[in-house]
């Protein structure tokens, strides 16, 4: 069991001892640990991401995946290590430079976020009101085209109340790629759709990083739907890394917790029951003695 | 609801908000605009001025022509020097006029009434009335009135 | 003993916290240089807070004033003074019930709206997803919140006080009889701009940047789940309600006693 993490731990950085030059990898974490009060969520994970491709990081829910991209985004900061981002120490820096490079990433949350008084036209409208100095008409259009690639331009006067759960994430890529992101982060993109819809945003997801060349990274525990589309996939659990590699040599893998995630059995090495007393001696004791001790 | 319209509605709330402040400052508290220019001063002495205050009014014939603006003790006499703001549209105040303090009904706030005499020389800014009757003080006629009855 | 200090402790240090982050914001959002492009927001802001609570103040004010002239009149027409009632309407209306009446209704319906409304852009990560497009949401969504509220409270004051003075002079003048000139007169003569009204004024900005800092605060620092969100509403009300009528006594005490 151990070699085979070893092996890919070698997988993942496989592609650092060949190119030597750093600028290949977009986001690069090291030795990141962050803790929530008591608990260790992330302990000492490592984890680099290359340039133009799709890596996602799986694993099962509670085990700080969310909390990772939030570390890449810059809202949590890591009680040690180090998260760098397109050459920026992101934990070192000042707001207003932590606001720019934020610029260079767009986010779609996992229930989409969009802001509820304005509407679908409007939502997609606002980083580039923001952040730019266009005028209306050329902002005008630039959302229509953005509408237009995930589908929804006819949409486009409808408030997000009005909006099914696939369609409001579709509006909430078409506003995180208003600015042309150098890095989409997809938070669960897949949790709750139906499976047209969850087609749907596969396809798009695909799509948007071939077109535009962006950096992806998918945080998800969809195994089929991300698997299709990832290049790398991260399997955390427990805060640490516990395989990596293409999705193909993840399948192959033998590690029995890699072996449990992927094949999605209840009972492996995370266990199915809860820690608990004997059972057998639980239901044995007295129920009088219990309830008045 | 558009922007245009919600920017109208709340133009109109600021206004209302003004209105009310200064429908307050008018009607509620008597705040008059402007009054520096259009009164004149008259001076009275009283010996007793009870409970005549500032802004009490100043009436001719039960019609308000001005306020009290400043109440002073002369210093050499021991009487009450009482300055008024006469509005300057009643210009024929006559010089002998009087200046008596009375009380708007029985409980009421005191106020400084004006009967006019018969001279033909009208009083001007920072003269002084001479006739005055002061405050009738209540517990001053009560004893008067016991004083007299035994 | 000790586990009772040591709780003691423990509240004091999470009083303390909570403190330290209501003040954070509070220097967030109205320390730093206000952004001009941001009055569009404060405009609708105050559109939100302050012509959609108007309905409920005139309503209130109106009564409010109606009962005061009714009880005010049955007392002092005992001593045959009932020409001050205007007066005493005025006054109390101005300095005390005008800004401590409308303040509370403002934290109940201006306050708990804020406070649902942030709590739900938390609980929809709308918070968050503005936060990582690189706008600031203190600055985005907080400050205008906060500008309006301030600028709105003392507005509906003097409308709660002038409709309410309306109310009482329909009661008292036209209903009851009391003689039109010594209402107005005795109300004229007694309420001074300088020492009621503007105090009257002071007190309602106060009370305004209390409710609306609680209230925004509530909602920024809410639990972003359903019940969180309940949570936040309820304190909101308790809290500024509680805040507003202490302040109003230590308020009177320092304005009014000097």
């Amino acid at each position: 069991m151990r070699a085979s993490i070893s092996g890919a731990w070698v997988l993942a950085f496989g592609w650092g001892p060949k190119k030597k030059n750093m600028t290949d990898y977009q986001i690069i974490l090291e030795q990141v640990v962050f803790r929530r009060g008591q608990r260790r969520i992330l302990d000492k994970i490592s984890i680099v991401i290359p340039r133009g491709k799709i890596v996602a990081i799986m694993g099962p829910s509670g085990t700080g995946k969310t909390t990772l991209l939030r570390l890449i985004g810059g809202q949590l900061r890591p009680e040690s290590g180090s998260v760098r981002v397109s050459g920026h120490e992101i934990p070192e820096l000042s707001r207003t430079q932590l606001f720019n490079v934020r610029k260079t990433m767009g986010m779609m949350f996992q229930s989409g976020a969009l802001f509820s008084d304005l509407s679908v036209f409007e939502n997609v409208a606002f980083p580039l009101r923001i952040h730019t100095n266009l005028p209306d008409d050329m902002i005008r259009d630039l959302v229509l085209v953005k509408l237009q690639s995930v589908g929804l331009r006819g949409a486009s006067q409808l408030f997000p109340s009005e909006l099914s759960g696939g369609m409001s994430r579709r509006v909430a890529l078409a506003r995180a790629i208003a600015l042309d992101p150098e890095i989409i982060m997809y938070d669960e993109p897949f949790a709750g759709l139906d499976p047209i819809a969850m087609g749907v945003i596969v396809d798009l997801i695909k799509t948007l990083n071939r077109v535009y060349r962006t950096t992806s990274i998918i945080v998800s525990h969809d195994i089929p739907e991300t698997a299709s589309i990832a290049d790398i996939i991260y399997v955390i659990s427990d805060g640490k890394v516990i395989g990596a590699g293409s999705p193909k040599e993840l399948f192959e893998q033998d590690s029995p917790r890699v072996h449990q995630f992927i094949k999605g059995l209840p009972d492996g090495p995370v266990p199915f029951h809860y820690p608990a007393a004997d059972y057998e001696e639980e239901l044995m004791r007295d129920q009088d003695a219990d309830s008045w001790s | 609801m558009q922007m245009r319209s919600i920017e109208i509605v709340v133009g109109a709330f600021m206004l209302a908000g003004i209105i009310s402040l200064a429908a307050l400052a008018i009607r509620v508290s008597g705040f008059n605009v402007g009054t520096e220019t259009s009164t004149y001063s008259v001076y009275a002495r009283f010996e007793n001025i009870g409970g005549l205050v500032n802004r009490s009014k100043v009436s001719i014939g039960g019609v308000v022509v001005g306020r009290v603006a400043d109440i002073a003790l002369d210093p050499e006499t021991y009487t009450a020097l009482v300055r008024m703001e006469i509005d300057s549209d009643v210009d024929t105040i006559s010089s002998d006029t009087t200046a008596a303090i009375l009380t708007d009904g029985l409980l009421g706030g005191k106020y400084i009434g004006l009967i006019l005499g018969a001279e033909e020389e009208y009083l001007s800014n920072g003269d002084e009335i001479l006739d005055t009757q002061s405050a009738i003080v209540l517990e001053e006629l009560i004893g008067k009135f016991l004083l007299k009855k035994f | 003993m000790l586990s009772r200090l040591r709780r003691i402790g423990q509240y004091s240090l999470v009083v303390l916290a909570t403190l330290g982050r209501a003040g954070h914001i509070w220097w967030q959002a109205v320390w730093r240089k206000p952004q001009l492009r941001n009055l569009p927001l404060v405009i609708k802001q105050i559109y939100q807070l302050g012509v959609l609570s108007v309905v409920i103040i005139v309503m209130s004010g109106f009564s409010i004033g109606a009962v005061l002239a009714l009880q005010g009149y049955n007392q002092l027409v005992k001593y045959g003074s009932e020409s001050a009632l205007g007066l005493g309407v005025a006054l109390v209306l101005v300095m005390e019930i005008g800004p401590v009446v409308s303040a509370l209704l403002f934290a109940g319906r201006a306050g708990s709206s804020v406070t649902a409304e942030i709590g739900l852009m938390k609980a929809t990560e709308q918070l968050s997803s503005m936060e990582m497009m690189g706008v600031d949401p203190i600055q985005r969504i907080i400050a205008p919140r906060l500008w309006a509220g301030f600028i709105v409270m003392p507005i509906l004051a003097l409308m709660f006080s002038i409709v309410g003075i309306w109310g009482a002079s329909l009661v008292g003048v036209d209903w009851l009889g009391v003689h039109e000139g010594a209402f107005w007169s005795a109300m004229q003569d007694g309420v001074d701009f300088k020492s009621h009204i503007m105090k009257g004024i002071v007190k309602s900005i106060v009370f305004g940047i209390v409710v609306t800092w609680i209230a925004v605060f509530q909602g920024y620092d809410t639990i972003p789940t359903s019940e969180g969100i309940a949570n936040a509403t309820t304190r909101t009300v308790v809290y500024s309600s509680v805040s507003v009528l202490i302040l109003d006594f230590f308020l009177t005490l320092v304005m009014f006693s000097f």
